[in-house]
């Protein structure tokens, strides 16, 4: 008794969602990733879409971003314990930068001299 | 009875013994990433903030490579992907494959320093250097941490190519090459960053 009340705690502690991706599916996400990097420089060529090309440049990498963070480091099928550890920093880290490109932009300069 | 048949179940991912039911390693690197993100977030601000501070050229617009560094960011997503299958080859225990996928990665990685090292170069001979201007200093601040963590992750997988070629790279311990496969896609996630913020949104 005392072991199986060890092995099913083991199994939830573990928090493994299980499986990992096939090949295919590795190919296949190396493909999307290939076709939406064609896409952003296509964007940067255009100049009619010059209007929007910050939002939508911005779209195109995060999607890239966690495309790669979900299937390539397998945050998608492992322990949600992973996820919390890397996206609160990261989270932290878009705070500081978009903190710190609006300061100096609407922050009038102050001359030293 | 039941415990030996969960053990045996998973054996691609046994439940390591610690309070949390993770592995201390993978755990640990984990959080390091985290601060990695910080660390990067630290310098793409800094280039960000002061691109346009210059007093004098050259000036992003002017010198910027996009056609080759395009290149150089398809280079980085095949090692990405050339990582995952390398690390599914190893967990299947096929040391052919995995020695083939590792290798891969390994050259890749290298062509990507070479690109660098070639728009270093180039940059250099335009009249671009850490000192030119703030776009410069930010710039190769930047990139340059990039390409040192690169060349560490080749230098790492080198490592463990060898160990696979002496057999001593397998299901058992394949979470040596899951966190360096780790190291690697974070390395990419940044350069997914870097070529949109710093390469496209001159």
């Amino acid at each position: 008794m005392a072991m199986e009340s060890s092995a099913v705690s083991a199994e939830a502690h573990d928090g493994h969602k299980g499986g990992h991706a096939t090949v295919g599916t590795y190919v296949m996400i190396g493909v999307i990733l290939t076709v939406i990097t064609a896409v952003e420089v296509a964007v940067f060529y255009i100049p009619a879409l010059s209007a929007i090309i910050v939002p939508l440049l911005l779209v195109l990498s995060a999607t890239k971003f966690v495309i790669v963070v979900l299937f390539y480091m397998h945050l998608r099928y492992d322990s949600p314990v992973f996820s919390r550890v890397f996206f609160g920093p990261l989270f932290l880290a878009l705070v500081v930068v978009i903190g710190l490109v609006l300061l100096f932009k609407f922050v009038p300069k102050i001359n030293p001299y | 009875m039941q415990a030996q048949s969960v053990t045996a179940g998973t054996s691609h991912h046994p439940h390591p013994p610690t309070a949390t039911g993770l592995d201390t390693w993978k755990l640990g690197f984990w959080i390091f990433l985290g601060s990695e993100t910080l660390f990067f977030g630290s310098l793409i601000s800094t280039y960000m903030v002061y691109k346009h501070e210059s007093v004098r050229g050259p000036m992003p617009p002017e010198i910027l490579n996009i056609p080759l560094t395009s290149i150089s960011t398809f280079v980085l997503l095949m090692s990405s992907l050339a990582m995952v299958i390398a690390l599914d080859m190893v967990q299947r225990n096929n040391r052919r494959g995995a020695l083939w996928g590792i290798m891969a990665v390994v050259l890749l990685g290298s062509l990507f320093i070479g690109f660098q090292s070639y728009e270093f170069t180039h940059f250099y001979h335009e009249g671009l250097t850490l000192q030119t201007n703030m776009f410069g200093s930010t710039f190769f601040i930047l990139t340059g941490f990039h390409g040192a963590h690169v060349t560490v992750g080749v230098i790492w997988l080198l490592i463990l190519w060898m160990d696979a070629f002496r057999g001593r790279l397998g299901p058992n311990n394949a979470l040596r090459l899951e966190i360096a496969g780790l190291y690697w896609h974070f390395v990419d996630i940044v350069w997914i960053a870097i070529f949109t913020l710093i390469y496209l949104l001159e």
